[in-house]
């Protein structure tokens, strides 16, 4: 136990002592976290509008301006024929085009049906599908306003209607920060705790101070553990500091308990921080280590389900997310965060969390080797 | 002349006898196109949505079918009380719940109106927006059924086709801006590391004292990055085109020049850094974690550039991923030619000067 107080009192110093990584660990996250989730924001608005008008009548200018009013849509281009509206899609200058045919308002009227051509922009195949989908249902309050100036109201009510009453729950004004927030801290959590530490043994070892610990009594874990602890204690500072940002700059409190997500963070924490130690464990020069935690976090950053659903993967592909630990801490921050789930609802993300940091801490006890080769 | 080749043959060396380097260079781009090309996608598929049916008739039976019939919804039907969907809300195990109010049928022919309700998990916002939606699209279309006897008067039909992606698949979105993201990744850190390596281990100098040119020193050092780096593009094209099913509707030629020059670009970005750099390690994190995060977001296939604050925009003009993912969309997706994308051209082009300039101009021949 004494052996371990004096490598803590080591690590810390050197930690402290080290000017270029204290800011690079407390100040990089705070400012990661006031700057990104504003550029990480989905919301789909401003669907720039490409309007082709071969009616020119009274009707087609109702729908337009019906379309323009409704704050989805930036009218971009009025636009002569299809082809010159094609273009502007070409540009990029518009989402979508809408083309109303010529004699709308003739047709419509005498021969009860009319058709409209929406033609969207694909490549970006949420928004083609979400700016469609406005479109549709403002077209078709268009045409149920219209047939109430046609058609007497007990006429209409002849017509079999389902009303749909659709709510949002845990976000109700659909705000994007909701999401990302959470799920950003998650990310920064793990690049520090990950690459701190996966640099730590493997300085050691480049600068040849491994040597002389090798030649202690110190025992292998008490080595692990006070490289551990240190990290540890820094990756709950962080995260303190990225809940008090989240709080005070985006609004969101937390809804579950604030100790359960503690709880959860702490043993998250220990998981990731195996993780680095095995990277390091691994590798013999820093660069070696920073190549091989760089490839993970990519992957971490990317399949642990932060910016796009892990539901919609395919099954092999999600077996390799859940294979991750950050999956797991993302999902659980935004349930805490936004839903207020209880432990028992976290229990099996938890018990997940813990064979991770079994497994990854074991592994790297076991390689790390007192004897040099 | 000839002392250039000798030069460059030297730098392939270096690269082909570092084992480890070598899998980095072509290892990481094959596995990452693969698998975030499969894995990175928007789609709504199989989302976990309960329906709780108090109506149990022929009409809530009939919009149940028809709800499982779409490939979006993975259907749990259970008959659960408000609290009891919130508490499933909760455990993360359900996206949205549909519950039919009891009397459904009855209400729906005898006065011609019925209810249906819909809770979505907004937690994610826009996952919950196409979740209504579908669900929307589907009851509607049931109610058109109902009356395909006695047409709606005044009826307008909007036909909806979508361009360049009829089925809406992730991979168009994602694929180009991996591409980019990884190009770009790879070969800034590459270079910036071959040439403050040579700082590091001292053969700089011997290279310095040498009567070679030092602007050729540094262009010897490109010349084997470039080579590699499209020979990796011909994989990831071939990878995704026969893998992914990425369609190349513009022309190839093309294709391989703008993305030599964005190449060349990423190169020249390496440069930079490995001249203001003097450590492997230092140049490493700056080219790693300094450029990870704002390729990521700012190429802009992850997030609309639109939808960010204006600083961000400008910011991310600087990045010049972007404007490779703008080409690359254009070339292999809309099949545009060089008349639609030479401004973006032009861009990428003027940075690559401006970016060698500076580097020639900071590389220094006397050692500090």
């Amino acid at each position: 136990m004494r052996t371990l107080k004096f490598l803590l009192q080591k690590e810390f110093k050197q930690v402290f002592r080290n000017k270029g990584i204290l800011p690079a660990i407390f100040v990089m996250p705070i400012v990661q976290l006031l700057i990104l989730p504003m550029a990480a924001n989905y919301t789909i608005k401003n669907i720039s509008l490409a309007v082709v008008d071969h009616d020119h009548s009274s009707y087609s200018q109702k729908l337009i301006s019906k379309v323009t009013a409704s704050g989805y849509f930036q009218l971009s281009g009025y636009e002569p024929s299809f082809k010159k509206a094609f273009h502007l899609i070409e540009q990029d200058k518009a989402d979508i085009i809408l083309e109303i045919p010529t004699n709308f308002e003739k047709d419509l009227v005498r021969e009860n049906h009319q058709k409209l051509f929406l033609a969207a922009n694909a490549i970006n195949g949420t928004k083609a599908n979400l700016g469609a989908a406005y479109l549709g249902s403002i077209i078709k309050d268009y045409n149920d306003d219209i047939r109430l100036q046609w058609i007497q109201p007990q006429h209409y009510n002849a017509q079999p209607t389902i009303d749909v009453a659709s709510s949002n729950w845990f976000n109700p004004y659909l705000s994007y920060y909701d999401l990302m927030v959470p799920g950003i801290l998650a990310i920064l959590v793990t690049m520090i705790g990950g690459y701190m530490s996966a640099l730590n043994i493997v300085k050691e070892k480049e600068i040849g101070t491994i040597e002389q610990i090798n030649v202690t009594p110190i025992k292998k874990y008490h080595f692990i553990l006070g490289k551990l602890i240190p990290f540890w204690i820094m990756g709950i500072i962080v995260f303190t500091l990225g809940l008090l940002v989240q709080w005070l700059v985006y609004g969101i409190v937390p809804l579950g308990s604030i100790a359960l997500l503690y709880a959860f963070v702490a043993l998250y924490l220990l998981a990731v921080l195996g993780f680095g130690l095995l990277v390091s464990t691994y590798s013999n020069t820093q660069q070696q280590a920073m190549s091989i935690a760089f490839f993970f976090v990519m992957i971490f950053n990317l399949m642990g389900g932060l910016y796009t659903p892990i539901d919609s993967m395919p099954v092999w592909a999600q077996w390799i997310a859940y294979l991750t630990p950050v999956s797991h801490f993302i999902q659980v921050n935004r349930m805490i965060v936004l839903k207020g789930s209880t432990f028992a609802d976290v229990k099996n993300q938890m018990l997940i969390e813990i064979a991770f940091a079994v497994v990854l801490n074991g592994w790297a006890i076991l390689n790390y080797r007192k004897t040099s080769n | 002349m000839k002392q250039f080749l000798v030069f460059v043959r030297k730098e392939f060396y270096h690269v082909f006898r570092d084992r480890k380097t070598l899998l980095m260079l072509f290892g990481l781009p094959i596995v990452q196109i693969v698998l975030f090309g499969f894995a990175l996608t928007n789609e709504v598929k199989n989302s976990k949505i309960v329906v709780v049916d108090y109506a149990k008739d022929i009409s809530s039976q009939k919009l149940i079918t028809e709800i499982e019939a779409s490939n979006y919804f993975e259907i749990e039907k259970t008959l659960m009380s408000y609290k009891a969907i919130e508490a499933s809300f909760k455990k993360g195990d359900i996206k949205a719940a549909v519950i039919f109010p009891e009397n459904f049928s009855n209400d729906l022919i005898h006065t011609n109106k019925a209810q249906i309700q819909i809770i979505a998990d907004a937690s994610d916002p826009n996952l919950a927006t196409q979740l209504t939606n579908y669900l929307n699209n589907i009851i509607q279309g049931y109610r058109q059924t109902l009356i395909q006897n006695n047409p709606m008067p005044y009826q307008i039909i909007p036909e909806v086709r979508m361009l360049y992606n009829p089925e809406l698949k992730g991979a168009t979105t994602f694929v180009p801006g991996v591409m980019a993201l990884v190009l770009m990744l790879v070969c800034t850190m590459m270079t910036s590391v071959s040439i403050v390596r040579e700082k590091e281990l001292g053969t700089m100098e011997i290279l310095l004292v040498s009567p070679f040119k030092p602007l050729l020193v540094i262009l010897s050092k490109a010349v084997p990055y470039l080579v590699l780096s499209l020979v990796n593009l011909t994989i990831i094209l071939l990878l995704s085109v026969f893998l992914l099913d990425m369609p190349v509707n513009g022309s190839i030629f093309l294709l391989f020049f703008e993305s030599a020059l964005f190449i060349i670009t990423s190169l020249s970005v390496g440069l930079i850094i490995s001249t203001a750099t003097a450590s492997q390690q230092t140049a490493m994190t700056m080219s790693m974690m300094g450029m990870m995060l704002p390729t990521l977001l700012f190429t802009g296939f992850l997030f609309p550039l639109e939808n960010m604050p204006k600083p961000l925009q400008i910011i991310a003009n600087v990045v010049p991923s972007k404007w490779y993912y703008i080409i690359i969309k254009d070339v292999m997706l809309k099949g545009l030619g060089i008349t639609s994308i030479w401004k973006e051209t032009l861009i990428l082009a003027g940075m690559t000067v401006i970016l060698l300039a500076i580097s020639l101009k900071k590389f220094k021949i006397r050692l500090a």
